[in-house]
């Protein structure tokens, strides 16, 4: 094999990883949407301000007390649980009840939350970019593989390995609770049915208010562990709102393990688009799959969504 | 004074009013209400009326002022960017119907994200496409005018053009059928109304108006740049707050809503420095849990009550006599 193949292969299979292991994370924010949407049929149009905030969060924790970002995962978690059960009792709640003429009232609200958020963080914290700078940073891990005569060199981002390591734990864990608790069930059961599930005896405000709960504390964990590859700044949630509910889409609106594949499909179409396209456009390749998708499979990748 | 003769007054004063008002910064504020009340109205015709949210309407405002920038940056005549605002329409209402014929087959929010999405694709494409948009520079154009009166004019004109055209099809058939299609499109579809096509009318018509918005707003400040036009925060939303604000799917609600919006983001300007979007933020939010209905809206609800209660009163007064 030649050298110059050889360098492609490298290319290539460097820009896999990163495409899977940036998939990861955005799994883990399709997930907390996707649930969101099962249950409450909404578009979370916040979705990306909460990650914002719990970036913030770990990056004052790292500032002010000297957390590690991946300690400080448990404390952000179940913060942001609390301020996603918040906002769905205090602000989504009542709106549930009021009378309007346009239908997509909560969705809306969800965009003045966004704004509110992002505006605030851009008041409180200013505009400057800011990073959480820990020190293993930049440290890489190497796997050398001999193929034919060459050897092919390729390279593990050790934060970027400990995120994926920590999302796909944690999507384990939601299966686990989805599939084996009670609450779990009870959550699957108002996603699938409201109406059915009340009559059932579930107290489906409860189980609303815990799922957007659990969909913050799930894009939360994300944030903060985006926070020691990635910088962050007020106005960082718009692009990964419009990332979450692409990740949805392609899995299938409300489809769970569909948000997984939706999550390493975007991840891989960024990766491949940006090395061997043009990175100027890396946020509209997700875009350009989401239009693919809903022209010929508008019930998402595994065909098991609603459409 | 019949009330005929009233309007055509009213009427006359709009119209003459930069003759006697030359205060600039007066007209500079009236010509950007004016601005908000277009964007207002177009993105009420289809959110309020047919009940399609749209998320990303700045896409349409942005191909409209950027096809009037690139055939002044092309070369040609103030005249011919002039005639972006039937162009840069028409170019919206290209944009508008390859999406909404994609989107409107199905249901669901589909059709919000992907104009969401359109509108990020079309600002990343107006950064990257150096050679033809100038890429972030944005593209600088000498106004053709130096009176502030010219543009009023314009604005006023393209104004009633298009509450006239609205007002014109909410009263034919096509309007019941946008009514009908918002409050439940398998009624309206039993009826044998087809619901694809009449959406694809009300966006066809909503992204023409905001396209030629777009492109006044070009011709007005003569600087455009892509982060400016195809705002999400600027443009998408703050229409969005212009009509709830004024009552979606009211006459007059996107005029009254427009005329506020302007004025608060001005005093906001002028008192606070920053913070007006925050602000506008929260006042969605209050809107949408305290004030469904908009302020025209809600009036319209209290006066109606007023009225019943007053009738209710003179009942009692008849049957007790």
């Amino acid at each position: 094999m030649s050298p110059q193949v050889a360098g492609q292969i490298e290319l290539l299979g460097q820009v896999l990883i990163s495409g899977i292991l940036l998939g990861g994370l955005y799994a883990l924010i399709g997930l907390g949407m996707s649930l969101i949407m099962g249950v409450m049929k909404i578009i979370n149009l916040a979705h990306g301000e909460l990650m914002m905030v719990a970036m913030y969060m770990t990056y004052w924790a790292f500032t002010l007390l000297h957390v590690d970002p991946y300690v400080s995962l448990l404390m952000v978690c179940p913060a942001m649980f609390l301020f996603g059960l918040a906002i769905q009792r205090y602000l989504i709640t009542p709106v549930m009840d009021a009378e309007s003429v346009l239908p997509q009232n909560q969705v809306l609200l969800t965009v003045g939350l966004g704004l509110v958020l992002s505006n605030l963080a851009l008041l409180l914290f200013t505009a400057n970019y800011r990073s959480v700078p820990v020190s293993y940073a930049s440290k890489t891990i190497y796997w050398d593989i001999k193929l034919g005569g060459q050897t092919i060199s390729l390279s593990f981002s050790y934060p970027f390995l400990v995120a994926f390591g920590i999302a796909v734990a944690l999507g384990a864990l939601l299966f686990l609770f989805l599939g084996m608790t009670d609450t779990g069930r009870m959550i699957r059961a108002t996603a699938q049915d409201k109406r059915a599930a009340a009559l059932m005896g579930v107290n489906t405000r409860r189980i609303t208010a815990i799922t957007f709960g659990i969909g913050a504390a799930l894009v939360g964990a994300a944030g903060a562990l985006l926070d020691p590859v990635y910088y962050l700044y007020p106005q960082i949630g718009g692009p990964f709102t419009n990332k979450a509910f692409v990740i949805t889409i392609l899995g299938g609106l409300g489809n769970i393990p569909g948000a997984v594949l939706g999550g390493l499909v975007l991840g891989l179409a960024e990766s491949l688009g940006s090395v061997y396209i043009s990175l100027g456009y890396k946020d509209a390749f997700g875009f350009i799959i989401f239009v693919l998708v809903l022209i010929f499979l508008p019930r998402g990748l595994l065909g098991k969504g609603r459409a | 004074m019949g009330k005929r003769a009233r309007a055509a007054v009213l009427l006359a004063a709009v119209v003459l009013f930069p003759i006697a008002v030359r205060n600039p910064y007066v007209l500079h504020l009236l010509i950007l209400s004016m601005l908000w009340i277009v964007l207002g109205q177009s993105w009420n015709l289809l959110g309020g009326y047919t009940g399609q949210i749209s998320y990303g309407h700045a896409a349409f405002f942005g191909v409209g002022a950027y096809t009037s920038a690139i055939m002044v940056k092309s070369g040609m005549s103030p005249a011919a960017a002039w005639s972006g605002l039937a162009l840069g329409g028409v170019a919206a209402a290209l944009v508008g119907l390859v999406i909404g014929w994609i989107c409107f087959r199905l249901r669901g929010p589909y059709f919000s994200l992907s104009v969401l999405a359109l509108a990020e694709v079309l600002r990343l494409t107006a950064v990257n496409w150096k050679s033809v948009t100038n890429g972030a520079e944005g593209i600088l154009y000498i106004p053709a005018f130096t009176s502030k009166a010219a543009y009023y004019w314009i604005i006023l004109a393209l104004v009633a053009v298009n509450f006239l055209v609205i007002r014109a099809v909410m009263a034919s058939k096509p309007g019941s059928y946008f009514l009908a299609i918002r409050e439940d499109q398998d009624c309206a579809e039993s009826l044998g109304i087809d619901t694809t096509r009449y959406k694809l009318l009300s966006l066809l018509l909503s992204a023409f108006f905001t396209g030629s918005a777009g492109a006044f707003y070009m011709n007005y400040m003569g600087f455009i740049d892509p982060g400016i036009v195809f705002s999400i925060a600027d443009i998408s939303i703050m229409m969005i707050l212009v009509t709830m604000l004024g009552g979606a799917a009211t006459r007059w609600g996107p005029a009254v809503g427009a005329v506020v919006y302007i004025l608060v983001s001005e005093l906001f300007r002028v008192w606070v420095g920053s913070g007006h979007i925050l602000f506008f933020g929260i006042l969605i939010i209050v809107i949408i849990i305290f004030f469904p209905q908009g302020i025209v809206g809600t009036l319209g609800a209290w006066r109606e009550r007023r009225r019943r209660r007053a009738s209710a009163g003179q009942q009692a007064t008849k049957e007790a006599a």
